[in-house]
Order: structure tokens, then C-alpha cells, then sequence
């Protein structure tokens, strides 16, 4: 019965970021990036932040290992279109429930320690699946040539009900082939689904005490609480976020790597939630777009685009500042990220989201004095 | 007077505690009988937190054992020993900064009803009236009520000891440790404190306090034990103890132990 009570504030925010998730095609069509592939990208990227965040940004608990549940859920999500059918739904189920299963393996294990180690712990698990999807898992993970999909896949349960087509099959849902935007706006109703759950889980008791847990674990011991079991639910949970991801990303494009479970890719959600801002609902879905932009926008831009922005400038000073542009973009995408990422941890620590909050209080403090100081500090309710 | 008469609810048997070679606690025997404060004071040193710790479950005695309501609690975990219903306020407040007071006070709430662990996600924290309403009503007790939705990490060191306090009474221990609950409070703070800790009294929670204020301790102790070098050198009643030559040679270097508001 309490299953969609919420307090007014997040239905409101859950109602604003509907919105915003689904009218992606249309706002981003202005910044170039109004097409599917992207999109989804957008969205998928954006559940992995979500679920990350509930992890590191409630317990506090630094996972260095997440990319790990994105390629078992890739892994299983690709499976399950080879071995039974190419319906979305069952390979969602499936690469969550495993996603989950080895979470709760590796979550177990990792929080035996804390702090550093247990970041450690996490990375040498990731690390551990990714080297072996590429050696002995070779038979499983097809190693570098990537798990695809082949003519001869048995799909059981597709060819009990008609004939095997002509070329590979694509995803489907319910009998209905995706086509279009309709990849990117399942993807969307994932995100929204994703961040209505996350909803769920900051706004209760059990939200609470992982907030609790990073504030100061002694005293949570002290007042009665076992610690481990609730780091571990909040470990499996941001587990099963990455394995949903993993699934999406293997939906979206029917093809897993061992790729996607290397540490640049742990490092990546990581980036993510610092810089939209760690602990906050919001922060992370924009910390992925932010980065997710920046890798397949920016890094598109080259002399000639740059030529057309700073047309209005005279000639010589034209060539000096698209030169100096230059080394920001196209190729050095990666320079400019790095930038933006320091800049955030210096002066926004609370990430995009404190930004936001500080032009908030700006215009709050006329009518409500002494409320400013209040909103850095103000408690997540 | 029989043991069964008295009704011991705390038994610290023959507790001892080496670190290294040195001698923290020795020979401790020490009982507590249900609805009563027992104080436990002693110079620097003497070895009142270490006995704190090992009672709590924090530091594991050399040896011996501590007996709870005929459960050993030695070698348990923290929070196995607060769900049996004893709970410890610390000496310097331990309690979580980064949560507003309200939710400080309603997190311990959650172990009681709730216990060591359960996955509460589907029932919003805001529908949980009940736990709040308590919280709110031991927060207006302690004068902390418009402070609630401030960040606890906010608050001043005396206000914090207070909320501490707070966050353990909620839960309605059976046995109630206090590591000198006033310690860095003003005097009418203080005073507030030992009034509030008078009305627990009266609800008969058995209290173990630490406390260098003699003020405090013979405002609220009904027994005392006087910790030196790591001995129980005299134990009786306040009047006994105040009267003891032992004890104000150890205590107070020869001096007299003031007259407190007994």
C-alpha cells in the first residue's frame, strides 16, 4: 500500500524528470545530439550513475569495480537472446538477477574491509572478470571478438513460434521490433523506473541508515544496527542498477565485450556521480550526460566547426583562437573533461548540483534571509 | 541482604586488563543492581573508561566476564549488546553530523523496532508518524525541539552530548552507560541534564555512570565505586564513600570531597 507513497517534493521531481527524459529528442536536437544511438547512451549511462550513486553516494562506500555488473548483465543479456528469444524482457530479468547474484558474491567479500582496501577489493574483482571473459571465460564471453549474435543461435523459444528469418534478428518487445526512437524511449522508461526506485530507497528508514552508515559507522553499530547486511543490500542493489544498464546497452546493440568491465569503464561512473554531484538524486544522471556529451559531441568537433562558431571574428584573431580551441576539442575532448572535473572538485565539491543549489540560495536570500548559509548544510530529507 | 533480594542485573566478574605490561584493570568485581545509578569515579588514569569499554563490548578483557541479565556479553558485538538493551552515551559525542537532529534521534528508534537490520524501502521515512512523534516529544524534553531540522554536526559540543543522550533514551534501554554526560556543558546545562536523568530514574532504567563532577555524581549515584590504579579501592553507598579516608587520600590528594547538592 505504501508502494507509491511519496512525499510531495519527489513526486514533483519524478513528474520534472519524466518530462525532461522524454522530451530528450526534441531539447537536444539544438546541441547535436538528438539521435538514437546517444539517446540511449544518455539514458543507459544515466541508470549505471543512479545506481552507482546509491552505493557511494549513501554508505559512502567507493566501489572501484562497477563496470564489472555492466558486462555480466551485457553478458547475460546476450545470452539470453542466443539461447531463448530476442524479447527485451526476459534478457532484462535475467542480466539483473546475475548482475545481482555476483554482487552479492563480490559485495560480500570486498566489504569485508573498508575505506581504501575496499575500493582495492573491488577493483582487483573487476579487473580479476575482465581478464578472464578474455582468457579461460573464452567459451562464455566469445573473448576479443566480442559475444554476438549468429544464424545457428538455438533462440528456443522464438522458433517454437514461427521460422527463423532471414539475417540476424533484432530486439523486440512483445513481439514488436524496435525501431527508431523506440530503442532510445524503452531506455527512458528504464531511466525513469530506475530513478522512481532510487526515489524510494533515499526517502526511507533504509535510506537513512545508509546515509547513517557514512556519517559514522561506530555509532550505528552502537545503536543497534548491524552494518554489513545494509552496506551489502545498498552494494547489490547499485549492482543490479549496473547489470540493467549492461542489459540496455546489449539491447541497444546486440553484442558484449570484456571491454565494457575494464577499469576505465568503473572509473567512468565514478566521474560521473563527482561531478553531477554525489548523493543527490539528480547529480548523477547529469554527471553521465555531461561526460557521455562530451565523449561523443565534443569530441566530434574539428577546425572546420570551429571555423563556423568563431566566424565573427576578424581574420587573424580567427586562426589564433581556433587553434588554440582546437587543442579542446576533436581529439583533446579528454583535455577539456579533465579541466571541467578539476574545476568542479575545487570549487563545486557537491558537483553540477551544489552549483545549482548556490544559484538557487541567490535567489532565495531577498526574501528569506539567513537561509543561504542554511542550504549547503541542508539535510536530505 | 541475598543476591536474589537485590536483584543484580550487571555483573563485571573478576575483570582484568593488561595492555602490555601495564596493569589497566585488576581484580574488578563490580555489581549493579536493576533501577539503580551507579557511579563509578576515580583520578585520571585510573582506569574508568578502559572499565566502560570492556563493558560495552569495545575493548575484550584479559580476563574475566561481564554478565548481563544472566547473558555473558563479553565477546558480542556492538549492536548485539545494544539490542539486549544496553546503550552507551560516549564522552565525546558520537553521533552522525551529517543528519539532521529529528533524524538522529529517530534512526535509533528504527534498530529498536525494527532490529539489527531489515530492508525498510517501500514505506517513506515521512510516514513513519509514530517514531517521529517520539522523537519530536524527547527532543522538546531535552530542549532541542526547534533545533530538529538543523545538521546535528551544527549543533554546539553541549547540545550534542544532549541529542546523544536523547538518541539513547528513545530507545528505552534496560541498562544506560554514561561516559560524564555533562562534561563541556555549562552549569545550566548540567543541571538540566541531571534532572532529566532524574526523571529516567524515576521510570527505573538502570544507569552506569562515569563522572568527574561531584555535583552529578552525588546529585544522581545511589552507589559509587572508587576506581584507583585500576582497583576498586572502596564501594558503598554516597555518604560511606564521601566519609571514606581511602578514598579522599586517592581521590583528592588528602583534601576533602566537596559537599554537593545531595
Amino acid at each position: 500500500m505504501y508502494l507509491f507513497a511519496m512525499p510531495r517534493r519527489d513526486a514533483i521531481a519524478l513528474a520534472l524528470f519524466s518530462l525532461v527524459v522524454l522530451t530528450m529528442p526534441f531539447w537536444l536536437a539544438p546541441l547535436g545530439a538528438s539521435y538514437p544511438g546517444l539517446l540511449q547512451k544518455f539514458a543507459i549511462f544515466g541508470i549505471f550513475a543512479i545506481g552507482y550513486n546509491i552505493l557511494f553516494g549513501l554508505t559512502g562506500y567507493l566501489s572501484f569495480g562497477h563496470a564489472a555488473f555492466l558486462g555480466i548483465g551485457s553478458y547475460t543479456a546476450v545470452w539470453s537472446f542466443k539461447l531463448f528469444t530476442m524479447d527485451v524482457l526476459p534478457a532484462v530479468v535475467f542480466a539483473v538477477v546475475m548482475a545481482g547474484l555476483f554482487a552479492l558474491l563480490i559485495g560480500w567479500l570486498s566489504l569485508k574491509r573498508s575505506g581504501i582496501y575496499f575500493s582495492i577489493l573491488t577493483l582487483a574483482f573487476a579487473q580479476m572478470s575482465y581478464n578472464m571473459a578474455y582468457s579461460v571465460l573464452t567459451p562464455i564471453t566469445n573473448g576479443e571478438t566480442s559475444l554476438q549474435l549468429t544464424l545457428k543461435d538455438p533462440r528456443m523459444i522464438d522458433l517454437m513460434f514461427g521460422p527463423r528469418g532471414e539475417g540476424l534478428p533484432t530486439a523486440s518487445i512483445l513481439g514488436h521490433n524496435f525501431s527508431g526512437f523506440e530503442g532510445f524511449y524503452f531506455t527512458a522508461v528504464m531511466l525513469i523506473l530506475a530513478f522512481f526506485i532510487a526515489q524510494k530507497v533515499f526517502s526511507s528508514p533504509f535510506g537513512m541508515m545508509l546515509r547513517a552508515i557514512k556519517s559514522n559507522q561506530t555509532r550505528m553499530n552502537y545503536t543497534g544496527f548491524n552494518t554489513k547486511p545494509y552496506a551489502l543490500t545498498a552494494f547489490v542493489i547499485s549492482g543490479m542498477y549496473a547489470g540493467l544498464a549492461g542489459a540496455l546497452l546489449a539491447i541497444t546493440d546486440p553484442l558484449a565485450g570484456a571491454e565494457r568491465m575494464q577499469w576505465t569503464a568503473s572509473g567512468e561512473v565514478v566521474l560521473m556521480t563527482i561531478l553531477g554531484g554525489v548523493g543527490t538524486l539528480v547529480g548523477p544522471v547529469i554527471g553521465a550526460w555531461l561526460i557521455k556529451y562530451f565523449e561523443n559531441i565534443f569530441s566530434a568537433f574539428n577546425d572546420n566547426v570551429l571555423n563556423r562558431v568563431f566566424d565573427f571574428l576578424p581574420d587573424g584573431t580567427q586562426e589564433l583562437v581556433v587553434a588554440v580551441a582546437g587543442k579542446f576539442v576533436g581529439e583533446g575532448w579528454h583535455l577539456t573533461l579533465g579541466l571541467l572535473f578539476v574545476l568542479v572538485v575545487v570549487f563545486l565539491p557537491g558537483g553540477v548540483m551544489e552549483g545549482v543549489r548556490r544559484v538557487g540560495a541567490l535567489f532565495q536570500r531577498p526574501s528569506k534571509p539567513g537561509s543561504g548559509a542554511a542550504v549547503r548544510v541542508q539535510p536530505a530529507e | 541482604m541475598t543476591q536474589a533480594e537485590k536483584n543484580i542485573v550487571l555483573h563485571v566478574a573478576d575483570v582484568h586488563k593488561n595492555f602490555g605490561g601495564l596493569h589497566a584493570l585488576s581484580d574488578i568485581d563490580l555489581q549493579v543492581e536493576e533501577g539503580k545509578t551507579h557511579a563509578i569515579i576515580g583520578p585520571n588514569g585510573a582506569g574508568k573508561s578502559t572499565l566502560l569499554n570492556v563493558i560495552i563490548g569495545r575493548i575484550a578483557p584479559s580476563r574475566g566476564a561481564v554478565v548481563f541479565d544472566g547473558k555473558v556479553l563479553t565477546g558480542k558485538k556492538p549492536h548485539e549488546i545494544n539490542q539486549m538493551g544496553v546503550v552507551r552515551v560516549f564522552q565525546t559525542p558520537e553521533i552522525f553530523p551529517e543528519l539532521s537532529v529529528l533524524q538522529n534521534v529517530m534512526a535509533p528508534a528504527f534498530a529498536k523496532r525494527d532490529g539489527a537490520f531489515r530492508i525498510n524501502i517501500l514505506k517513506p521515512l515521512s510516514a513513519e508518524g509514530e517514531i517521529r512523534d517520539e522523537a519530536e516529544a524527547i527532543l522538546e524534553d531535552i530542549g532541542l525541539h526547534e533545533r530538529r531540522l538543523t545538521h546535528a554536526g551544527a549543533l554546539s559540543r553541549g547540545d550534542k552530548r544532549r541529542m546523544e543522550l536523547a538518541m539513547c533514551l528513545i530507545q528505552h534501554p534496560r541498562l544506560l552507560l554514561l561516559d560524564e554526560p555533562t562534561a563541556g556543558m555549562s552549569r545550566h546545562d548540567t543541571n538540566t541534564t541531571i534532572d532529566l536523568l532524574k526523571k529516567i530514574k524515576a521510570r527505573g532504567m538502570t544507569k552506569v555512570i562515569i563522572e568527574h563532577d561531584m555535583h552529578v555524581v552525588f546529585s544522581l549515584a545511589d552507589r559509587i565505586s572508587v576506581l584507583a590504579g585500576g582497583r576498586i579501592i572502596a564501594e558503598g553507598h554516597p555518604d560511606e564513600v564521601r566519609g571514606n579516608p581511602k578514598v579522599q587520600e586517592a581521590y583528592l590528594g588528602g583534601s576533602h570531597i566537596p559537599e554537593g547538592a545531595h
